[in-house]
């Protein structure tokens, strides 16, 4: 027994953004505005994510919260005890396992299946704020499908970097028509976006907007004809699992310039480990 | 001829406040016509609802289509009428910094109309720009340059080259020339007038600068209080008043 | 066939800013140029000579009356008439240089063709044939006319009055601060613009100019009714 209702939210709140989710999963890669709730956590540190995972929690599911791929840094294993303490839900660090996935950062690297859900922290929604601030304006844009000012975002990147720079929260149109944030995973991710059997859900709890994409929903990253989009990588393999095709972090192992690479998602090069040990 | 824009009637109010009435005019292609009176008179009220950015009272303002023909863009759905804003129709600004991104480099601000009609081809976007800041005589070394780096000057031509490089047919220019020096205001008149001459374009130019309408508009609107007191060839309107209040705007122009 | 037709012609100056003074300057001119005649418009100071071609050139709006060039009437034509005319018909050479600063001679003088849709080459050719035989130095072709003197200017004003080959042709005092040998310049283009049929109205101070180009002289003086205030 808790002194909090299941899963923290009470049932009018988790009602509401309940709605909302239904509404952005009807409107693929819409943001739906949602009266965020103050959370016990700063902004910043997912309370967007965690309403929409408490929204959708039951108490039969399997939790796992990872950050950058990891299930065991400060931000997901105080996000994974809050729902352990609020819902009293079994949790897991396994992909397979899982029944809902909260994360920030990362898509991890094991497919995920159609009876899942994965739920992103999302800082900033809206994918055209930094070329135009007014969000009257792009409000209008999505509106009118009016998105050559993405372009215009890449066109800088390759005027002054020579190629798109832009290495995560790179942005996608889905299902031919809303231009959407994906959040800040790495670009090396956005291919997964695409034809998803899990259910993605994304919430922004300070800019107060949910949007999500149904299952096999068409996601394409946006390019131009002569630079197309690259999933691109570090051209290692994992220093623990010899992976040679999941996205890396890269460890600073000492002030001599000694370096690692290592799989950003642990749960994945676990796995590999185990069953290379086996 | 089918003029390329015809306004009927056009009133837009404040509340009790009359913006501009009563004011109907033809446009035809190739001409440029300027539109002059005090701060107040109602002449940028009247532009701001030709373009389209605010929505009159009352009245007609009928464009000849490339597609279609002759359509009031009143009755247009606003998808319809925010691409004849960024394909056939343009928007020069009085102030650089109204018509321009300025925290995007020069070719990236003459490339967002042509990316916003579709353009993907990255090379191709940017050799268009490059030829355009070459039109409005910017050195091409500067096209990834901010506009913040440019001098006024420089920030106006580029914000033309940024509204023409899709074509478009009609112009409208709040006060082009405003606020710059003199010596920078002459180049870009010869500018603009070759860019009418040699594109057939056509123009409505809003200012209170009786020498830019001589050079620039072959016609000339003479408004007060709201409404348009004389209207005919800007040499005839500036030589021979007829109306009271013209003939006091002339007559105050300081000679030098 | 008569390039000129005016009837009637009256004018007024109403000066509302000067207590509503009413001007009669004018009063039932009639006058007919037909192609290939020169016609000198004389009279004492005030007679309206530069008010006649004034609006003849749709630069003042008539009282009354008509005024047809090559068949429309300036009294009454919409303003787009009055531009295509101006554009095809009908030049003007004033005493005054009105141009953009810093715009080259040789652009100013080719505008008119280019104006036309003549390609920028041929306009520029036809300027500087112009310009040559203007006697204007080719150092100051690439230079805007504004600096220059004031014989100098109205040299540049003549070839671009003469660069299109108008069938109507206005010359408001074209010799005036010329030297005797671009002068004689000035008159073999008026006279060669005649013999292919221009039709020409100008005001000569230079009597003996108006005697070498024009077919015929007419007295406005006539024409000035008793002024009334």
């Amino acid at each position: 027994m808790t002194d909090y209702n299941f899963a923290y939210l009470d049932e009018q709140t988790k009602r509401m953004i309940r709605r909302a989710l239904l509404k952005a999963l009807a409107i693929p890669g819409y943001q739906v505005p949602f009266a965020s709730r103050e959370m016990p956590m700063p902004y910043g540190w997912g309370t967007g994510g965690v309403q929409v995972t408490a929204s959708v929690l039951t108490p039969e599911d399997r939790l796992k919260v990872i950050d950058q791929g990891a299930d065991d840094t400060t931000n997901a294993v105080s996000i994974r005890k809050f729902f352990e303490k609020t819902a009293q839900v079994a949790t897991t660090t396994r992909t397979t396992e899982a029944t809902v996935i909260q994360t920030r950062h990362r898509i991890p690297e094991t497919p995920l299946g159609e009876d899942q859900i994965l739920v992103y922290q999302v800082p900033i929604p809206e994918p055209l704020r930094f070329l135009e601030p007014r969000e009257t304006e792009t409000r209008r844009m999505h509106a009118l499908e009016e998105y050559g000012l993405m372009h215009v975002k890449l066109y800088e990147d390759i005027a002054r970097h020579g190629a798109i720079a832009t290495a995560y929260a790179y942005p996608v149109k889905v299902a031919g028509r809303y231009v959407m944030d994906p959040s800040p995973i790495p670009k090396f991710d956005n291919p997964k976006l695409s034809d998803c059997p899990a259910i993605q859900l994304f919430g922004a709890g300070r800019e107060q907007r949910i949007y999500a994409l149904p299952p096999y929903t068409d996601v394409v990253s946006l390019d131009f004809e002569d630079h197309p989009f690259e999933a691109s990588k570090a051209p290692h393999a994992c220093a623990l699992c010899g992976s040679g095709d999941s996205y890396l972090d890269e460890i600073v192992t000492d002030d001599a310039g000694g370096r690692m690479f290592l799989c950003s998602d642990t749960d994945y090069c676990e796995s590999r480990h185990e069953r290379g040990a086996a | 001829m089918t003029p390329l824009l015809s306004v009927k009637t056009l009133r837009k109010t404040y509340g009790a406040h009359v913006g501009c009435t009563d004011v109907s005019f033809d446009l035809f292609p190739g001409e440029v016509m300027g539109i002059v009176g005090e701060s107040g008179s109602g002449k940028t009220t009247l532009l701001n609802c030709l373009a389209g950015h605010l929505t009159p009272d009352r009245g007609q303002v009928i464009f000849d289509t490339r597609a279609d023909g002759p359509r009031d863009v009143l009755a247009m759905s606003e998808p319809e009428r925010r691409m004849l804003g960024r394909t056939d129709w343009a928007f020069v600004h009085q102030h650089a910094r109204d018509g321009l991104r300025m925290n995007v480099s020069a070719g990236g601000n003459v490339g967002e109309r042509l990316m916003a009609v579709g353009a993907r081809h990255y090379g191709a976007i940017r050799a268009q720009a490059a030829d355009w800041l070459g039109r409005v005589e910017i050195d091409a070394g500067r096209i990834d340059d901010r506009p913040t780096t440019f001098s006024g000057g420089m920030q106006q031509r580029l914000q033309i080259a940024r509204n023409l490089v899709t074509q478009p047919r009609l112009v409208f220019m709040d006060e082009p020339t405003g606020g710059l020096d003199v010596s920078v205001q002459a180049r870009l008149l010869d500018l603009l007038r070759g860019l009418v001459r040699d594109l057939g374009l056509s123009a409505i130019v809003v200012t209170h600068d009786l020498a830019v309408v001589r050079l620039l508009a072959h016609r000339l609107m003479v408004m007060k209080d709201g409404r348009v007191v004389e209207t005919g060839l800007t040499d005839q309107v500036l030589d021979d008043p007829q109306h009271p209040y013209t003939q006091l705007l002339v007559s105050s122009v300081l000679q030098v | 066939m008569a390039m000129i037709e005016i009837e009637n012609l009256s004018k007024t100056f109403q000066l509302h800013t000067q207590g509503s003074a009413r001007i009669d300057v004018m009063r039932d001119l009639s006058l007919r140029v037909e192609a290939g005649e020169c016609v000198a418009l004389t009279g004492r100071s005030g007679a309206g000579k530069s008010t006649l071609m004034r609006m003849i050139y749709g630069n003042y709006l008539a009282a009354g009356g008509s005024l047809r060039i090559a068949g429309t009437d300036v009294v009454t034509a919409s303003p787009h008439d009055i531009l295509r005319l101006r554009r095809e018909t009908m030049g003007y050479v004033s005493q005054f240089l009105r141009v953009i600063p810093r715009v080259p001679t040789i652009d100013v003088v080719a505008e008119p063709l280019l104006a036309l849709g003549t390609p920028t080459a041929a306009a520029r050719d036809r300027a500087a044939y112009l310009l040559t035989r203007l006697n204007l130095p080719e150092r100051l072709w690439r230079l805007s006319p504004t600096t220059f003197s004031g014989g100098e200017q109205q040299r540049v004003n003549i070839a671009r009055g003469f660069a299109h080959e108008y069938p109507v042709l206005l010359l408001d005092e074209p010799t005036a601060s010329l030297d005797p040998v671009n002068r004689a310049v000035v008159l073999d283009l008026i006279s060669a613009a005649r013999h292919r049929g221009a039709a020409i109205v100008g005001i000569f101070h230079d009597a003996e100019a108006r005697a070498q180009v024009c077919t015929r002289e007419v007295d406005l003086t006539a024409f000035v009714p008793g002024r009334a205030v």
